[in-house]
């Protein structure tokens, strides 16, 4: 199960970095959203909630656009069929298929959080990077799950672009809860983290719950 | 199939709200703080609490809907989230008189149980356009049993959440339904808690028992059709 | 906000039951409708077919 799946991620991400069509498309809109949200907000710089609130929401809106393509070249190419024919665990795609998205929101986040302290942020990144860094990750980890789950319930609907934002964005509300309040004190000018500790036992509960759940109901969809 | 028990049952939620709206108006003392405004709680927290088991309770059935290929489990789980949704609007409706009254505002971030909601029935909204734009009827049953577990194991993660998060920037406010209500109040509570209870148990065999009426109505149709045909 | 004198308080808490309430009613009334019709469309198949 584990060969299969790293087979078919290795495939996604020779398509990715071949066809260049997700990150490069996310992380420009990442800048983009950043250049909005200075003449929305009106502010030359950021700091504290702020900060990690537009750090976060814009990352949330970039994976919409990231899980809206995760079987776009499966759909392009008729690939589906051929996936669902070969005897291939529905549990190695979407961990493939997860694990893909996860990395292409690390290759994201890898232009955009150095673009955001450039742009944006008032204090400087450094001081707390280890703590934002793990941040980053158990986040991403949350995202890939379930960018997975609802990439793969609106593949087949008609209705697609519009039901990936209205399902994942409410899905990663706990996320995006989480991921905030851990980033503001690191954002701040007086950096240090707080009340990390619970942040991360949340995001990692939510994690484990969407991961597991995600594995156990992905064999009911996308089967024929 | 069920319509067993529904009489008794409806006859008992009847019996069961009577007594709850007459409790909540002559026998439960005026609140202390919040005046008479407080009343609107005995209508407001049971939906919630109703609304929220009725989520959950539909991401089980869908569980079973999934194991067993049993359309029928597929059916009872969208009546229970079909009702819970509506269950849920009107729990920001009464929430936001509440918070009008309360506080002057039509609406405040400061309550979890609200904001919660809010999060909650902007995503079983998308149940509806979800389904429905599935074609295929037995493909449209499972992607909705799928949508309605991850769903429902949602709903307690969100409200973990969100009261994380409203600790952290405002107080709670809401410390009416908590564990020191006096002795009225709680069986008020109690026996509103109950009577909603009953109602959403109610209005899903009822709505269970017409849509169960409604399939086997075409399916006599169908086969009348047939019969013609092959007489002609 | 100190709490409102009862008459105003009345209104708001009148107007949250009344929003249960209707919203009871409304659902009751609309699958009793949906009952009533197929019960007229039984009566009509079953007639047609006695002929």
């Amino acid at each position: 199960m584990i060969a299969a799946a790293r087979t078919i991620l290795r495939k996604d991400l020779r398509l990715e970095l071949r066809t260049k069509e997700s990150v490069p498309a996310m992380t420009l809109f990442t800048l983009t959203v950043y250049v909005l949200f200075h003449f929305g907000l009106d502010r030359d710089s950021l700091d504290g909630e702020l900060a990690a609130g537009v750090l976060w929401v814009t990352l949330l809106l970039a994976a919409v656009i990231g899980v809206s393509r995760l079987f776009a070249a499966e759909r392009e190419q008729g690939g589906i069929d051929g996936l669902l024919l070969a005897p291939v665990d529905r549990t190695s795609l979407f961990l493939a298929k997860a694990a893909a998205l996860f990395l292409f929101l690390v290759a994201v986040e890898v232009v955009a959080v150095p673009a955001f302290g450039l742009l944006l942020l008032g204090p400087g990144l450094g001081g707390a990077l280890p703590e934002l860094l793990t941040i980053l990750a158990l986040g991403d980890v949350g995202i890939a799950a379930v960018g997975a789950l609802v990439a793969a319930l609106a593949a087949e609907t008609r209705a697609r672009e519009l039901i990936v934002p209205l399902l994942l964005l409410p899905l990663l509300v706990p996320v995006l809860i989480a991921c905030a309040q851990a980033t503001e004190p690191l954002l701040r000018q007086d950096q240090g983290p707080e009340d990390l500790g619970r942040w991360l036992a949340l995001l990692t509960l939510y994690d484990v719950v969407f991961v597991l759940l995600s594995v156990a109901v992905f064999d009911y969809l996308l089967e024929d | 199939m069920y319509s067993k028990g529904f009489k008794p049952l409806a006859a008992a939620t009847v019996v069961a709200l009577a007594t709850a709206m007459a409790l909540v108006f002559f026998y439960a003392p005026l609140d202390a703080d919040q005046g008479f405004v407080q009343k609107i709680f005995y209508v407001h927290v049971p939906m919630a609490i109703a609304s929220l088991c009725g989520f959950v309770a539909g991401g089980i059935m869908a569980i079973r809907h999934l194991r067993s290929g049993d359309s029928s489990w597929d059916m009872r789980s969208y009546v229970a989230i079909h009702i819970s949704i509506i269950l849920g609007v009107g729990v920001l409706a009464t929430g936001a008189i509440w918070a009008k009254a309360s506080w002057g505002h039509w609406w405040v971030w400061d309550e979890p149980v609200l904001v919660s909601f809010l999060v909650v029935v902007l995503l079983y909204c998308v149940y509806y356009p979800l389904r429905f734009s599935i074609e295929d009827r037995e493909r449209q049953a499972r992607y909705s049993s799928v949508f309605a577990i991850a769903a429902g194991a949602f709903v307690p993660l969100n409200f973990a959440a969100v009261r994380m998060a409203e600790a952290y920037t405002h107080p709670r406010v809401l410390s009416q339904t908590g564990g020191n209500l006096p002795g009225e109040m709680r069986l008020t509570f109690l026996v509103s808690l109950l009577a909603m209870a009953l109602l959403f148990v109610t209005l899903w065999k009822l709505e269970l028992i017409s849509k169960n009426a409604s399939m086997q109505l075409k399916r006599l149709k169908r086969r009348l059709a047939e019969r013609e045909a092959v007489a002609a | 906000m100190p709490a409102l004198p009862l008459d105003e308080a009345g209104k708001y808490v009148a107007g949250a039951y009344v929003v249960f309430v209707t919203l009871l009613v409304v659902y009751v009334a609309i699958i009793g409708s949906k009952i009533a019709r197929i019960e007229r469309e039984l009566t009509d198949l079953t007639s047609e077919d006695d002929k």
